[in-house]
């Protein structure tokens, strides 16, 4: 009964950075809980195609195994989201597991994230406390904004709301939804927000805030259930503000 | 183009939208509903347009150059983005996709439309009732103006609903709910008045 009972996957490889990509089949015992990190671990363990001939472990990123880390995204069955919390039980089979193509590939399902850090170089996403003597405590944050604070701060910069947005693609230079709800995240907070203006100005810049097309994948998308669409609209009212404060200049900040 | 001057151009590509173009579309639409009355109540409503004082400068400002830019950068716009409703099927995502599409069906729309009418009158042509009983004794002018009118009244409707995202009129996910509830019902009271319309000059 249960012990011949299979998982089969269908997965997009390839070999480095340009080779050319192609699918190959896995069929897996089935074990109950299985997730799609562990049918991944089961390949490496054992590296051998539905057609029975020994071939390469599957690349793939990983770390935290619970949904924080965001390294192991993927798209899985058509659909960005982590493999860690990709319950077998809850997919169709045969399952298609990709890269996501938004980002450059390494190898196989392993992909560079480097361009979300370096939009949150771009966008200024930290708090400057250092001086050069004790600055004290900051400014004390109410805890209404916390709250809805504290949802911002879940991103894990896993890729997925870039992944979704259809202007973020090799024809735009689009940063995407994730580094922009960092901005409204630091804007909102007491010492963050004494460098507003320097984090809006730089969304302002190419790429930035205004290639948002309104389609609102993102906050579809979006595993930890931020507000990306809402964070947004914020920010197209605090750059509208911003513009107008900088262009007809009343008080700098 | 000089560096970071993309959110000036985006923000003006959406308010140019709004104002004047979309303005003028409201009122060539109700200018139009005039043929619901006949052809004299037409011709009339048509000769006051086409005798206000500084015409040319009028259109110029008002309708040529911001269509312009708005058509142009908006083409820009709609090739550089990488639709993905099949995978991704939510209703925004396909207004997205639809609001390009309709762009792109207006721009070709308003260009022949341009053509036969405006461009025709310098010419020497006479734009009234008659003129466009005659482009739209065929029938398949009918068609290209009926999908011509309802593109660009979708596109100024759902490009209502993104202005006001765009410029951080409607924040919270309530807000944008309502907002496209709205803009439904302008998509069809403008359809309304702009089907009339053109079933007045068949």
């Amino acid at each position: 009964m249960s012990e011949n009972k299979t998982v089969r996957f269908i997965i997009t490889r390839q070999g480095s950075a340009d080779a050319t990509p192609y699918e190959e089949t896995f069929d897996l015992p089935y074990r109950p809980n299985m997730n799609v990190i562990s049918a991944l671990m089961e390949i490496r363990r054992n590296p051998v195609n539905a057609k029975g001939e020994t071939t390469s472990p599957i690349a793939w990123d990983m770390n935290c195994l619970e949904e924080v880390c965001g390294a192991c995204s993927m798209v899985i069955n058509g659909r960005p989201r982590q493999s860690c919390t990709a319950l077998i039980d809850k997919l169709e089979q045969p399952i298609r597991l990709e890269p996501m193509r938004t980002f450059p590939v390494v190898r196989d399902l392993q992909v560079d994230r480097k361009r979300m850090f370096d939009s949150l170089k771009k966008v200024k996403a930290w708090i400057p406390i250092d001086g050069t003597y004790d600055l004290g405590p900051g400014p004390r944050m109410p805890e209404k904004k916390r709250q809805w604070a504290y949802e911002l701060s879940k991103c894990m910069t896993c890729g997925v709301c870039l992944e979704a947005c259809p202007n973020v693609n090799s024809k735009s230079d689009f940063i995407g939804p994730q580094p922009l709800s960092q901005v409204r995240l630091f804007n909102a907070h007491p010492t963050g927000e004494m460098n507003k203006a320097e984090r809006l100005e730089a969304i302002m810049g190419d790429g930035g805030l205004s290639n948002c097309g309104n389609s609102q994948n993102c906050v579809q998308s979006c595993p930890k259930g931020i507000p990306l669409t809402t964070s947004i609209a914020a920010l197209n009212r605090a750059t509208t503000i911003q513009a107008f404060k900088s262009f007809f200049g009343s008080d700098q900040i | 183009m000089a560096e970071n001057r993309e959110f000036f151009w985006r923000k003006l590509h959406s308010l140019l939208g709004v104002i004047p173009v979309g303005l003028f579309l409201v009122q060539h639409l109700v200018i139009n509903h005039f043929a619901t009355g006949g052809a004299e109540s037409f011709n009339k409503a048509a000769g006051f347009m086409e005798h206000l004082p500084f015409r040319i400068f009028l259109e110029v400002f008002v309708i040529y150059l911001p269509l312009l830019f708005h058509a142009i950068y908006g083409l820009y716009i709609a090739f550089s983005a990488k639709n993905n409703v099949s995978q991704y099927g939510y209703f925004r995502n396909w207004m997205f996709m639809i609001q390009r599409i309709s762009g792109v069906i207006t721009l070709v729309f308003v260009a022949w439309h341009v053509w036969e009418t405006r461009i025709a009158a310098a010419f020497g042509a006479e734009v009234d009732f008659n003129m466009m009983a005659d482009i739209l004794s065929s029938p398949f002018m009918v068609a290209f103006y009926a999908i011509g009118i309802l593109s660009t009244v979708f596109h100024f409707a759902n490009g209502l609903w993104s202005f006001f995202v765009s410029w951080g009129i409607t924040v919270t996910p309530r807000s944008q709910v309502i907002s496209t509830y709205v803009t439904i019902g302008i998509f069809v009271a403008l359809s309304i008045v702009g089907m009339r319309a053109l079933a007045a000059f068949i």
